[in-house]
């Protein structure tokens, strides 16, 4: 996301911002009919549950395949998504018009409220029991310190991602569903996206090492 | 005394509300930090008094943060509510993957205790944080800027 990004979207984006979302002026002026903002997924939770009942059996039972998947398929795709949406997705996104982001933002962010919640509990959760059944986390271990960094890593990720940048999706999220969307409203809220891709794409690069770090060893 | 501002003058492009999401994330980093350290200790019991120490710090600050919620007017509690229910489940249920994984690993005693209170600190926090960033910005006065 880029400051040109937020900066449009700020005073006097309200309105294009109701058009981009089918709100506003007559209705053959719109476009494409707005649509329908649905906070949370619902035709996903099912898979959620599959998954997290796969990560729960995977670990109750001590599967080891499945702790390796959860761990290595999550973690790749927490990893990858995070970096391609910061580097790539959010730049393009900043160079669209407005009523093209209103509408791409729509679509994607209510995927994201259960993408990525899912894919940090399979990482994190078989990730601590691999890193237990591998001895990694002992103290005699060579990659007890380097796991030590990893949850620091982890931790402040958290923070971010739960302090303030999901707050701010589904905040968004419901901004969009008012008649008239305030653009204020939004671009404020945005604006965290910027200040906190930095810090999540460093901590992602910091996790890449770290992994590979312990991997290898 | 109400902790929010209805008399902000026209035009003001942000109504001003209580702290709550700010002291809500610093009482989730709380929480956080408490956790890693309790963590790196596995599979060896942690120490307790520094965990103890974070989150009872991180309980104070929920404390502080509901009697500031109580305080504020203006608030869209009709969405407070509605997003804190859902995301009070799905935290819950966060919470109990977690508190499940280290019961099978083993963590009994203080430190489960210490670790549970944490988590539900945790499941309290971050549905406070969320619905509270949502009914703010929902507000009457959020909607009049």
């Amino acid at each position: 996301m880029t400051d040109t990004r937020v900066d449009a979207l700020s005073t006097g984006a309200a309105a294009e911002l109701a058009t981009a979302t089918g709100q506003g002026g007559s209705p053959g002026a719109l476009g494409p009919p707005r649509p329908v903002i649905q906070i949370v997924p619902l035709k996903g939770l099912p898979v959620v549950a599959v998954v997290l009942g796969f990560l729960v059996a995977s670990i109750g039972f001590n599967w080891q395949w499945g702790i390796d998947f959860n761990h290595v398929a999550g973690g790749g795709l927490w990893t990858g998504i995070d970096l391609f949406v910061g580097l790539v997705v959010g730049p393009i996104l900043g160079r669209m018009s407005i009523p093209a982001r209103a509408e791409f933002s729509a679509r994607f962010m209510p995927k994201m409220v259960l993408i990525m919640p899912t894919l940090v509990a399979m990482t994190l959760a078989s990730g601590y029991q691999l890193a237990l059944d591998l001895g990694n986390l002992k103290a005699s271990s060579p990659n007890h310190s380097w796991l030590i960094v990893s949850f620091i890593v982890v931790g402040v990720m958290a923070v971010v991602a739960l302090g303030l940048l999901e707050p701010a999706n589904i905040a968004v999220l419901f901004e969009m569903r008012k008649p008239r969307p305030n653009g204020e409203v939004i671009a404020k809220l945005m604006k965290r996206f910027i200040y906190t891709a930095g810090i999540t794409g460093l901590m992602q690069v910091a996790t890449l090492v770290i992994m590979t770090r312990v991997a290898s060893q | 005394m109400s902790l929010s501002n209805p008399a902000a003058p026209p035009g003001a492009s942000e109504p001003r509300f209580a702290p709550v999401a700010a002291l809500g994330t610093a009482a989730l980093a709380l929480i956080v930090v408490g956790g890693v350290y309790m963590a790196s200790y596995a599979p060896r019991r942690p120490p307790l008094t520094a965990p103890i120490c974070l989150a009872a710090a991180s309980a104070a600050l929920c404390v502080v943060n509901v009697v500031m919620l109580m305080r504020t007017r203006g608030l869209a509690w009709d969405k407070f509510f509605l997003v804190g229910r859902w995301t009070l489940l799905s935290y819950v249920i966060a919470s109990g993957l977690i508190e499940f994984a280290f019961v099978k690993d083993h963590t009994r005693g203080a430190p489960l205790v210490v670790l549970t209170a944490m988590l539900v600190l945790f499941a309290l926090d971050v549905p406070l944080i969320i619905s509270y960033t949502v009914a703010r910005y929902q507000s009457a006065r959020s909607d009049a800027t």
